[in-house]
């Protein structure tokens, strides 16, 4: 544990000396806070709480690309096998890579609910123990998805071009971006497959309705079990070797952080219970604004 | 070899169809500096890598401190430390920071502060090791190869591609650590390197160990002969050179004839009256002492850096 404690201080750091992640995970999430807001809710304190919600989301999935991608850069420059030699175990890099991008996530996404709750007039705090949860759960799951693109992919540059065909899924399938209210009924039920769609849902219930962890039970096990999987198979395929290259089979084993989702995303269209509440959330919200948003009735 | 510290028997390392190493042997006593000699492609690293736990061998036996680096796990990389030919770590990492974590990973440490001091980084301590110069990122390698005291340093080409003023410094810690009693392999295709700082020295090619000895005992296989090394304006007639008196083996190495005499005046004698007699020119002409460079010529015929 001290391992990978001292590994955390040590990219944490590092994380801090980059401007680029300062633009990309504190100015970003802020400006997509203040343009949301701004353009979204004209007062609306309710549909501040949605806005919030959807923003956290996307905070939080940021943790995808986070640390991950510095993995990539560290093996093929072959910093990682210098730490190999030292008595450093995988499980202490991937650790090390989920802990300090959720450490580095959380004052960011503390100013987000600050923001909306005092400079937004939001009504309330939500339920701050259920964000809390589903964001510590959701930000170490999908560090650990992005640390499974990185044992998968050989260059710096696979590994960006699948990020981000990923990272478009994950913004505009799971409602964090566009609601899913709006999408076509056949949509809504491919988007019930997306991992992301657990913790938009999951925030946005916990933001607006002040959902308790009971009700969110669904989200918090789908996000769990994505973070469990996940993370031991980018174990599995992990690799310190700058030419040692990922076997073909990996990237099926890569498919199979997906079978949580694919799981729990069969439930929920079969149960249907899911698309109902998200229809009927928006829709709520929505006639608080009669005539503003698109697809109101 | 009772106190053997590092056993390797009949190594094999093959990646695809090229084979790296083929049946490499040796052993090192504790406290000696052994090096591994031998040109650029030899097996060395490959060999080295296996020692430090980074590689996989496909057969023989490897124990280090009695240990094999591939099953003991962080019981092993406790008592070794390395520097590597091909590695670099975080570029905005400072220098105190970069050995100061990795001190954080043993269970034994030796003093950080000691250590910039020694290796001459107090200056540097706060730069990035990006903005080191070669040398210093190399003081910096040795340095952190020795934050957790080791028993056995492993030392892959060391001085590869630094000035000679930065090879000398290198030398000076290699030796330093020889009189702390450290176990060193030493891997290079220096022969120097290997004349000065090392107790004992394989000479390696082609993925084989092909002798081994102390650099003495090697020179001494040279038979007390010079090297003479001679350039001409045309070439000779083929083994002309090598029927000159004194002369106990001729061979050409990219227009440079090497002579190896145990008469040297006598061979300069005869070989400005061949050039006479066929109307050919010396271009330069240098001598050598015996070196572990002829006896590797000997035994492969060919330079170590060719």
């Amino acid at each position: 544990m001290s391992t990978t404690w001292t590994l955390t201080k040590m990219r944490m750091r590092l994380a801090m000396r980059n401007r680029a992640f300062f633009f990309f995970s504190f100015f970003m999430p802020l400006l997509f806070l203040f343009g949301g807001v701004g353009f979204f809710t004209k007062g609306s304190a309710g549909w501040t709480a949605y806005v919030l919600g959807a923003i956290l989301t996307l905070t939080v999935i940021g943790s995808f690309w986070g640390l991950s991608v510095q993995l990539v850069t560290f093996r093929e420059h072959g910093v990682l096998r210098r730490f190999r030699l030292a008595p450093v175990k995988a499980s202490d890099m991937l650790s090390s890579s989920i802990i300090s991008s959720y450490f580095l996530t959380l004052p960011i996404m503390v100013i987000e609910i600050v923001v909306c709750r005092y400079a937004f007039h939001m009504r309330s705090w939500g339920n701050l123990w259920a964000i809390f949860v589903l964001v510590t759960l959701g930000s170490a799951a999908f560090s650990a998805f992005g640390l499974i693109i990185a044992s998968v992919t050989n260059t710096m540059q696979e590994t960006q071009m699948i990020n981000n065909l990923i990272w478009m899924g994950f913004l505009f399938l799971s409602g964090a971006t566009i609601p899913l209210a709006l999408f076509p009924g056949w949509l809504q039920r491919v988007a019930l497959f997306i991992p992301a769609t657990y913790l938009a849902t999951g925030l946005e219930s916990s933001a607006t309705n002040m959902a308790s962890l009971r009700e969110l039970v669904t989200d918090i096990v789908a996000l769990a079990l994505g973070l469990w999987v996940a993370y031991e198979i980018s174990r599995q395929l992990f690799r310190w070797e700058p030419e040692a290259k990922a076997p073909r089979r990996a990237k099926v084993w890569a498919v199979a952080a997906l079978v949580p989702f694919i799981i729990f995303g069969v439930w929920e269209n079969y149960t249907g219970v899911r698309l109902k509440q998200i229809n009927r959330n928006y829709h709520a919200l929505s006639s608080q604004m009669a005539g503003f948003l698109p697809g109101h009735k | 070899m009772g106190n053997a510290i590092i056993q390797v028997v009949d190594l094999y390392k093959n990646y695809g169809a090229v084979q790296a190493v083929r049946g490499v042997s040796f052993s090192v006593e504790a406290g000696e500096v052994f090096g591994l000699l031998g040109p650029n492609g030899a097996g060395k690293t490959s060999t080295v890598e296996i020692l430090e736990g980074l590689r996989t061998p496909d057969s023989g036996l490897v124990r280090v401190c009695g240990l094999d680096p591939q099953t003991s796990g962080n019981e092993f990389k406790q008592n070794v430390g390395a520097v590597l030919q091909s590695t670099s770590l975080p570029d905005k990492l400072r220098v105190k920071e970069a050995i100061e974590l990795f001190a954080k990973f043993y269970k034994q440490r030796a003093d950080t502060n000691k250590l910039l001091e020694q290796f001459q980084l107090k200056e540097k301590q706060s730069a990035y090791c990006s903005h080191l110069s070669g040398g210093q990122k190399q003081r910096l390698a040795l340095a952190m190869a020795l934050v957790n005291d080791p028993q056995v340093v492993f030392l892959d080409e060391p001085t590869a591609g630094l000035d000679p003023q930065v090879r000398r410094e290198i030398y000076d810690i290699i030796e330093h650590l020889k009189r702390e009693n450290k176990t060193v392999l030493l891997t290079t295709h220096y022969i120097e390197e290997a004349e000065r700082l090392c107790d004992r020295v394989a000479i390696v090619d082609h993925g084989k160990v092909i002798t081994t000895g102390t650099p003495r005992e090697l020179k001494h296989r040279a038979a007390g002969t010079t090297r003479i090394e001679v350039r001409l304006t045309r070439p000779v007639i083929d083994g002309i050179l090598g029927r000159l008196e004194g002369v106990a083996d001729s061979r050409e190495f990219d227009g440079t004839y090497v002579l190896h005499s145990a008469q040297p005046p006598q061979t300069i004698v005869a070989l400005v009256k061949q050039l006479q007699l066929e109307n050919n020119e010396l271009q330069s002409l240098e001598m050598f002492s015996p070196s572990l460079e002829d006896v590797f010529i000997e035994l492969t015929g060919r330079r170590l850096r060719e």
